[in-house]
């Protein structure tokens, strides 16, 4: 690459297409725009839920009425019109049920298959069921049969809610109630679909289980529920990811995921998050994910760990947390989140300590580019009744030219005098001493730069399952190609 | 190998300049060292060498193998097989030495058009390279530079020059922060890269490093030129008299 070449494209952000951005012409079925109680109504009727669904779905409403829209995060963006949103949105049935490969859509099969997430189970998949969701409902889980031998549960919400009602009715709101906050609220009037996890007592999950989000219709509000329940000395891996097809317009996506590990358990939840961020230059357009994710370490010696690699969106809000409850119980939180272009994220996360012995452990690497905007809120909270408990932080945010910002915000709250905490945070920027430095080894600008940045996410890189970790650091790289100048 | 004709350069950011002048010309398979005081221009010289953009060609031409490299950046530079040992070797954390080396390695087997080669091959490879350094094998597994001690990072800079098997190879002040039996091992590791082929510079500041890699010239610079060119006896007599002797020749 020639001086004048190099100068070209470090100066100049180039949009790097975004490889996901196709949109599937199949038919759909909607119900119309805007929200009511009729639409609740609609959605629970359409699903053909019970009786104590759609008095939560309605209890959710009828709260979420009364509450305003949080704006304190850093992300500044224009109001949502929430009359403007497609709150339902399905592939319309050819015939029958959607749930058996055979049944599914191929127009839907050739879409996943796009995405690089095969819905037939072929041998070469055979370490990961998935449960793939384009829009608002679940088209297809894999390997369903397979894990039933086991007593393992993974289905649709919807599948779950009708098959295993006392589990739903136990645990459903639990974790996030439609109290917590103005999203999750929204997210139980209307939610419309998600995954549906359970692994009885003693079993380790023979596959890692995994959730594939598509939105694909514009204007659409994607609100799908996660609820994973581990019994005693039970254990699973979840693995999440998600696109969106490129549009002008802002797509809503409020998830909600719950967690509950009892005695002995463990949930690993790992996220790639790469959902359109927008237009590069302009702004225009993107997700806007509005998530709450949060795990209960109910039992004795559960541990939940939280790892997400946060690539995409317009903006990003969100705080997969814990709830350590249990005795000796572990929370984790390792986190890498990039904004590149005009994206905005605030994230982080919540410990919240309770039992005896709890420990909690955070790592947070944040990477800014363009003239994006790059937040850490993290909180720790250490109860009266957590004896002994301890925590561990780690912030580091990574500035690459100098448009861009990062902000880290933690706050620590403890109430027990025996608590032990320890807080680190660094903010970095991607040195010319470093780049000419792998330069001079005839390593590539884009590729130093990619290097530099994965030696930076290392720590949280090492936390990925092997299949995760390949594709997180190339998406990184991507992310970041020609981000410097 | 490499001739360098009137080179004038600045700092890019506030146009001080650094460079008033210089010629130099290596021939392969030679070895020539560059003595001078401080803020000579010695060190910038083996950046602009290497393509440090922090620094602009205001004037003059550098040509390597009869091809001027002016408008290439440091990577082009270096896959054409030009070498700069860092006097201060840049820390890159988490990013593994063994990885990192394997990646400059595969590059430049790329660029020659040469299959690549994978983790187990390399290995191999690195292993032969580790010892002509005398380096220990734990080198390989830690991150490239980080919490190396001064001596680490620099016997860690001509482990990537036997890596990186170049055609020129500039050694920026690598005798600095080394104590004498780390200076004889880099020496040796040194010696026992040169051959007809390949050409050296080295930048010192002392006579010291002289004694161990022995040059074919010795150049005095001052004030962004070289001043006086001579065989080894120079150094010699560059130590005993100072440079206000050559500066005010």
């Amino acid at each position: 690459m020639s001086n004048q070449d190099h100068d070209k494209t470090i100066h100049e952000f180039i949009a790097k297409d975004y490889e996901f951005g196709f949109t599937t012409n199949i038919e759909m079925e909607q119900a119309p725009k805007g929200l009511s109680e009729d639409i609740v109504r609609f959605i629970s009727a359409k699903k053909e839920e019970p009786e104590f669904m759609l008095e939560f779905r309605l209890k959710a409403y009828r709260h979420w009425l009364k509450m305003t829209e949080p704006r304190w995060s850093v992300a500044t963006y224009p109001d949502i019109d929430f009359n403007n949103v497609y709150y339902y949105s399905a592939p319309k049935k050819k015939e029958a049920k959607l749930g058996s490969m055979d049944e599914v859509d191929p127009e839907l099969k050739r879409t996943f298959e796009k995405l690089g997430i095969p819905l037939l189970e072929q041998k070469r998949l055979a370490g990961v069921a998935v449960d793939a969701i384009f829009d608002s409902v679940s088209v297809a889980t894999t390997y369903k049969d397979k894990l039933l031998e086991q007593g393992v549960v993974f289905c649709s919400f919807s599948e779950a809610v009708t098959k295993y009602p006392d589990i739903i009715k136990q645990y459903l709101g639990s974790v996030v109630p439609y109290t917590d906050n103005f999203y999750a609220a929204l997210n139980a009037a209307v939610f419309s679909d998600g995954s549906f996890v359970y692994i009885p007592k003693d079993t380790i999950c023979p596959m890692d289980l995994s959730s594939y989000f598509r939105i694909n219709t514009e204007e659409i509000g994607q609100f799908e529920r996660t609820l994973i329940v581990c019994e005693e000395r039970s254990s699973v891996t979840y693995l999440e990811g998600c696109t969106a097809p490129m549009f002008d317009t802002n797509q809503l996506h409020a998830a909600v995921v719950e967690l509950i590990a009892l005695d002995d358990a463990t949930i690993n939840y790992s996220t790639v998050q790469n959902w359109y961020p927008g237009d590069p230059k302009t702004g225009k357009g993107g997700i806007y994910n509005f998530v709450t994710k949060r795990g209960k370490c109910q039992g004795k010696r559960s541990k939940i760990s939280w790892t997400q690699i946060e690539t995409g969106s317009a903006i990003t809000w969100k705080y997969p947390s814990c709830i350590l409850v249990g005795d000796d119980s572990i929370g984790e939180f390792y986190s890498v989140a990039v904004t590149n272009h005009r994206q905005q994220a605030d994230t982080g996360t919540k410990m919240i300590h309770i039992g005896k012995n709890t420990r909690s452990t955070i790592i947070s690497k944040g990477i800014s580019a363009g003239v994006a905007t790059n937040a850490y809120r993290g909180a720790v909270k250490v109860n009266k009744s957590a004896r002994n408990a301890r925590n561990y932080t780690q912030c580091d945010s990574m500035l690459i030219g100098d448009k861009c910002s990062a902000i880290t915000l933690p706050t620590v709250d403890v109430r027990n005098a025996t608590a032990q905490l320890e807080h680190e945070a660094s903010t970095s920027k991607v040195g010319e001493d470093q780049l000419f430095y792998l330069m001079s080894r005839g390593i590539s600008l884009d590729d130093a730069l990619g290097t530099i940045v994965s030696g930076f996410c290392q720590d949280v890189f090492d936390k990925l399952p092997d299949e995760f970790a390949v594709e997180a650091n190339q998406l990184l790289s991507l992310q970041l190609e020609h981000s410097v100048g | 190998m490499l001739e360098i004709k009137n080179l004038h350069a600045s700092i890019a950011e506030d146009d001080t300049s650094i460079l008033k002048g210089l010629d130099l010309v290596i021939q392969p398979g030679e070895v020539h060292a560059i003595m001078g005081p401080n803020g000579s221009g010695k060190s910038t010289l083996s950046k602009i060498l290497a393509g440090d953009q922090q620094y602009q060609v205001t004037d003059g031409e550098i040509l390597f193998n009869g091809e001027s490299i002016l408008d290439d950046d440091a990577t082009e530079r270096s896959l054409k097989g030009l070498f700069l040992a860092f006097q201060y070797p840049v820390e890159i954390p988490g990013v593994n030495n063994a990885q990192f080396l394997r990646m400059a390695y595969n590059a430049k087997l790329k660029y020659n058009g040469e299959e690549e080669v994978d983790p187990i091959e390399f290995d191999d490879f690195l292993n032969e390279k580790l010892a002509l350094v005398d380096m220990n094998e734990s080198f390989k597994d830690r991150a490239l530079n980080f919490g190396f001690s001064g001596g680490e990072k620099k016997r860690n800079e001509i482990l990537q020059l036997a890596v990186l098997e170049p055609k020129l190879a500039i050694l920026d002040e690598t005798d600095s922060g080394l104590d004498v039996d780390a200076l004889r091992d880099v020496s040796a590791a040194v010696n026992k890269l040169r051959s007809e082929g390949r050409s050296f510079l080295l930048i010192t500041h002392y006579q010291r490093l002289l004694d161990y890699i022995v040059p074919d010239v010795v150049h005095a610079m001052v004030g962004g030129e070289i001043v006086k060119s001579g065989d080894k006896e120079l150094a010699k007599e560059l130590d005993k008299q100072g440079y206000d002797w050559v500066a005010n020749v």
